[in-house]
């Protein structure tokens, strides 16, 4: 059987969850391998869920915020955008390759975009393998 | 111990079709707390709802998970259906049917669903009671652009009693339809039925009126909205002038007017229209010699009512407001897009707009159809539909209101030229208005206009003629037509500022820069934002009936809103433990301005200032704050059980 990733999305609750609800009323296919939490700011999101996340078996983790500018809460994406840099350092020292963590601003209008970059990055991960640090 | 119920929604087959609800039920019951897990075919109808809440009795219920459509859809309907059975903030959704069955297919689906539905237990689990956060209403409106749907809008509020500040970029109000010189499909004259209107929006005793004015600042949040609004200098003052036209004679400077695309000049001290509200002259800064220090000052030596004041400044206000209107209209396609059909290259091409002040009787030509040219009456027009719209290349979208307005153009130039002749490119006729498809009729039979399905090939200056090429894709024939003047429909897109509005508002526009609604269906006229609603153009392009509809539906709105003395607001706000070290991270990165410090500078929130985004949870190095129902701890195990 081939490899199925496992990957983790945290999508921020105005732009991302609904774009990806807009890539379903859309009925855009894309690979089942994302399961979806919602949280209400990509800003809310501490590097330690990312940390969870692999340290529980994930093979990706999505994150989906709001365009720069475009925030609900003005600026929360600001400080995801920092925070994700820091966090793909982080796991680069830890020995896991960065390109399994990816950020994506995805508006609430975006719902092909949306569908598109999930559909590339479960892609890049089957390429990836699976996690090896987890074993 | 907490006893949590699991309901999974077939939605009929738009989720039973794809996931095996009952495998789904069957899964969730095996999970730690839940106690109770059922499918049924459409959880929202009322026997669904009625379902739920008896179960939440049989089984004593204290948390509840509904696998079904996204949360945007019903997390409202089903908190509300069991509010007096269950703390509404104990109830949750999982998103099994866009996130899910609508984008994947089999077992896939399915386990996809169960993961889904297990992680928003473990939310549930960790949920708090919680209460709404009340909050005062500041019982004022604004209302942004001042066109018809500004002006109904306002006039809807204001006529409920309540005080409203409409802001207008422009020296008057009136906006496009003040522009416009007949109305589909009744033939309407667009100014005599505008004008009074204008007139009592601006005479309403709870309208404040600011023309040329532009809102520059939004804070705060639904109810509580602060808005600093910049008073442009007119220079005039608006009270005492009487509009009597003396200065304009004495200005010596003479440029292209705004009002009909620069087809008729205007002074330096000018009026935009004759029926402008207010009526009072302004002065444009740009080519007014008086305003740079050398004054020319001709106007005022002749201005009996001493109404002009060259060192006016402009004025920044704020007001508090508890909703916003936005009203901000459209303008045509950029024509220097469009270069294939010649437009801004050859002075008798020109668009609908253009064609409609040149129709209009107060218009550069009082009416008179010419060639603009050589002034001379135009006999042969073809009117172009489609002129970048419902194009990949160009905007891909219907602008709605075009075949319509240029049947009326083809049928008061048949009026106003009798011997000439009207051609009308198009690709479809959309008539989908009350008495629209009698209209074309009439317009297509009666007044023999030729309508031709296609879309022109070339567009080229012949000598005097326009030459426009295409195929008539009915008869199969290529056409060409020697022409005195050409009218392009022009796509509608939105005001070139409206990204810097969406901005200030916090509001989300589409990809071609239309606002965007809540839902396109159910909440047409409000925003995510809570607060903000929509009319008009800016939302998408739509006629004036439409405009008006939507407007006093925003108006509505706004008026159910102020019917409440205190509003609720969500408290998921963040919570602040003991052991704050006084480091000010959060202090500082809080969009909000809710956190605040104690004497001891420790750090501390007003709950009614916190949206509860979390940017302070994720900061916080010592972990002091939480964010009830969005805790770390939860978070954490939703991620492990959808890795498990």
């Amino acid at each position: 059987m081939s490899f199925e990733p496992k990957i983790v999305a945290f999508l921020c609750n105005w732009c991302a969850y609904a774009g990806a609800d807009l890539a379903g009323v859309s009925r855009l296919k894309y690979p089942a391998n994302i399961i979806p939490i919602r949280v209400l700011c990509s800003g809310r999101i501490d590097p330690e869920f990312i940390l969870h996340a692999f340290r529980n078996g994930a093979d990706g983790v999505f994150i989906g915020g709001c365009h720069p500018g475009d925030c609900h809460y003005i600026k929360g994406n600001y400080h995801a955008r920092r925070r994700i840099l820091l966090t793909k350092k982080l796991l680069k020292e830890m020995g896991i390759n960065e390109k399994r963590l990816r950020l994506e601003w995805v508006s609430a209008t975006e719902g092909r975009k949306f569908a598109n970059v999930v559909s590339q990055f479960v892609e890049e991960i089957r390429q990836l393998g699976p996690l090896e640090a987890k074993k | 111990m907490a006893r949590i119920g699991v309901f999974v929604c077939h939605c009929g087959l738009n989720i039973a079709g794809v996931v095996d609800v009952k495998k789904v039920a069957e899964e969730l019951i095996k999970e730690k707390d839940v106690v109770y897990a059922t499918t049924y075919t459409y959880m929202c109808s009322d026997p669904g709802q009625n379902l739920i809440r008896e179960k939440i009795k049989e089984h004593r219920l204290d948390g509840v998970v509904i696998a079904a459509c996204s949360p945007s859809m019903h997390e409202e309907t089903f908190r509300n259906a069991t509010r007096d059975l269950i703390n509404p903030y104990r109830v949750e959704i999982a998103n099994i049917r866009e996130q899910d069955s609508w984008v994947h297919e089999g077992k896939d689906a399915t386990e996809k669903a169960i993961k889904i539905t297990k992680s928003l237990v473990e939310k549930v689990r960790g949920n708090y009671e919680l209460e709404p956060i009340k909050i005062d209403v500041e019982k004022r409106a604004l209302v942004i652009g001042g066109g018809i749907a500004g002006i109904q809008a306002s006039l809807d509020i204001a006529d409920a009693g309540y005080e409203v500040i409409l802001v207008e970029k422009e020296p008057s109000i009136g906006g496009r339809m003040a522009q416009l010189s007949e109305t589909f499909p009744t033939l309407d004259c667009s100014q005599c039925i505008l004008t009074p209107k204008m007139v009592l929006a601006a005479r309403h005793p709870n309208i404040k009126l600011l023309t040329y004015s532009e809102v520059t600042g939004v804070d705060g949040y639904v109810g509580n909205f602060k808005v600093r609004i910049k008073k442009k200098p007119r220079y005039i003052d608006v009270d005492k002038c009487t509009a009597c036209g003396d200065c304009e004679d004495a200005c010596i400077v003479v440029v292209p007017n705004e009002f009909d695309f620069g087809r008729k000049p205007r002074k330096a001290i000018y009026i935009p229209f004759p029926q402008a509200v207010p009526a009072a002259y302004v002065i444009d800064e740009q080519s007014c010699l008086g305003i740079a220090p050398l004054r020319c000052g001709e106007c005022a030596s002749v201005c009996e009512a001493n109404a002009i004041d060259y060192d006016m400044q402009p004025e920044y206000i704020e007001e508090k407001v508890g909703a916003i209107v936005v009203a901000t209209g459209y303008d045509l396609y950029d024509k220097n897009k469009l270069v294939e059909y010649g437009y801004g290259e050859d002075a008798d091409i020109i668009t609908s707009l253009e064609f409609e002040r040149m129709l209009s009787a107060s218009g550069p030509t009082q009416g008179k159809v010419i060639k603009p040219s050589n002034g001379k009456e135009a006999k042969k027009i073809v009117f172009v539909q489609c002129a970048g719209s419902r194009d990949k290349q160009h905007k891909p979208y219907c602008s709605s209101i075009c075949c319509m307005y240029t049947a009326k153009h083809a049928l008061l130039f048949k009026h106003h030229v009798k011997d000439g002749e009207a051609y009308v490119f198009y690709i479809d006729i959309r008539a989908t208005g009350k008495n629209y498809e009698e209209f074309i009729a009439r317009v297509m039979e009666e007044e023999r206009i030729n309508y031709i399905r296609g879309k022109p090939a070339k567009i080229y200056r012949q000598g005097d003629k326009i030459v426009v090429e295409g195929v008539d894709t009915l008869l199969g024939k290529s056409v060409k037509i020697e022409a005195d003047l050409v009218v392009l429909a022009m796509a509608i897109v939105p005001k070139k500022d409206v990204k810097e509005i969406a901005k200030l508002l916090k509001v989300a526009t589409d990809e071609h820069g239309f606002f965007k609604e809540a839902h396109p269906k159910l909440r047409p006229v409000e925003a995510v934002t809570r607060g903000i609603f929509f009319a008009g153009c800016g939302q998408a392009p739509k006629d004036i009936p439409a405009s008006v509809a939507q407007a006093s539906a925003a108006a509505s709105k706004v008026i159910a809103m102020f019917s409440h003395d205190k509003l609720e607001k969500e408290p998921i706000v963040a919570r602040f433990g003991d052991a704050c070290t006084g480091c000010r991270t959060c202090f500082y990165i809080c969009p909000f301005n809710a956190i605040q410090l104690d004497s001891n500078g420790k750090a501390y929130n007003i709950p009614a200032l916190c949206e509860g985004c979390g940017v302070c949870v994720a900061a916080c190095p010592v972990g002091n704050i939480k964010l009830p129902n969005y805790d770390d701890e939860q978070i954490k195990k939703m991620v492990e059980v959808v890795l498990e």
